[in-house]
C-alpha cells in the first residue's frame, strides 16, 4: 500500500513537471492559464496522497481551500483575458 | 456588443454559500484544527469577490450594504474589548477564560473569550481586504 502511493506521487510529479513545460513555453496566454489550472488540481492530488502518508486529517481543509482558490484565480484571469478589466463598475449599461 | 455570462453568475449563485459556509466551519474550527479567524476572513473575501467577478461592483455594494471600513473598526473594537475587558476582573490584560456550558442544541460546549477576540480578527481581515479590491477594482 505504501509503495502504491510512492509510485502514485511520482506519477503526479512527473504530470506536473510535464505540465510546467506548458507554462513556460505555451505559445498563448490561455494555454498557460489551463496549465497552472491543471496544476493545482495536480496539487489537489498531492496533498490528498500526503495526507495518506502522514496519516493525519488536517490536510483535508487545505484541498478544499486550494480548489475555491484555484477556482476564483482562473475565473479573473479568464476576465482579464476576454474583458480587460477584472471587476467592472457597472455592467447594465 | 453585450456579454452573456449566465453560466457565471449561476455557478457563482451557488458557490458563493458553498465557500461562506466553509469560511464560518473554519472560523469556528480555529481552536481545536488548522483555521481561525485569519484563513476565515479570507476565505470569506474570496466568496465576495467571486461575487464581484460574477456581478458589478454596484450589484454587490447593493447586495451587501456595508460600510466596509466601519467593518474594521468594529473588529479592531471586539478585539480590543476582549483583551481590556479582563481588567475588570483583577486579572491581566489579554487574560482569557472559558468554561463549559449546557447550550439546548450543541449539548456540552466549551466557549472560550478568545473566540470573541478570534471573531475582532476575522472582521478587521473581511473588512480590510474587501476595501482593498473594492477602492483597487472601482475605478474606471
Amino acid at each position: 500500500m505504501n509503495i502504491f502511493i510512492w509510485v502514485c506521487l511520482i506519477i503526479i510529479f512527473l504530470s506536473m513537471l510535464g505540465t510546467l513545460i506548458r507554462v513556460f513555453k505555451g505559445p498563448s496566454t490561455p494555454d498557460r492559464l489551463i496549465a497552472l489550472d491543471g496544476i493545482g488540481v495536480m496539487l489537489i492530488s498531492i496533498i490528498a496522497l500526503l495526507s495518506i502518508v502522514f496519516d493525519t486529517i488536517f490536510f483535508i481543509d487545505v484541498i478544499l481551500l486550494i480548489a475555491i482558490m484555484s477556482f476564483i484565480g482562473t475565473v479573473s484571469f479568464s476576465k482579464f483575458i476576454e474583458k480587460g478589466a477584472i471587476i467592472d463598475r457597472d455592467t447594465r449599461r | 456588443m453585450k456579454k452573456n455570462n449566465v453560466i457565471l453568475q449561476t455557478t457563482a449563485k451557488v458557490t458563493f454559500f458553498i465557500i461562506f459556509l466553509f469560511s464560518i466551519h473554519i472560523f469556528f474550527a480555529g481552536h481545536f484544527a488548522p483555521g481561525g479567524g485569519f484563513v476565515g476572513g479570507l476565505l470569506t473575501t474570496g466568496a465576495i469577490v467571486l461575487l464581484l467577478l460574477a456581478f458589478d461592483l454596484e450589484t454587490v455594494q447593493a447586495t451587501l450594504p456595508f460600510n466596509f471600513t466601519v467593518v474594521i473598526g468594529i473588529g479592531l473594537l471586539l478585539s480590543l474589548g476582549t483583551a481590556a475587558g479582563s481588567i475588570l476582573f483583577n486579572v491581566p490584560f489579554f487574560t482569557h477564560a472559558f468554561a463549559h456550558f449546557d447550550l439546548p442544541l450543541f449539548g456540552d460546549t466549551e466557549l472560550h473569550t478568545a473566540m470573541i477576540f478570534d471573531s475582532g480578527v476575522y472582521l478587521v481581515v473581511v473588512g480590510a481586504a474587501i476595501t482593498i479590491i473594492q477602492s483597487i477594482g472601482g475605478d474606471e
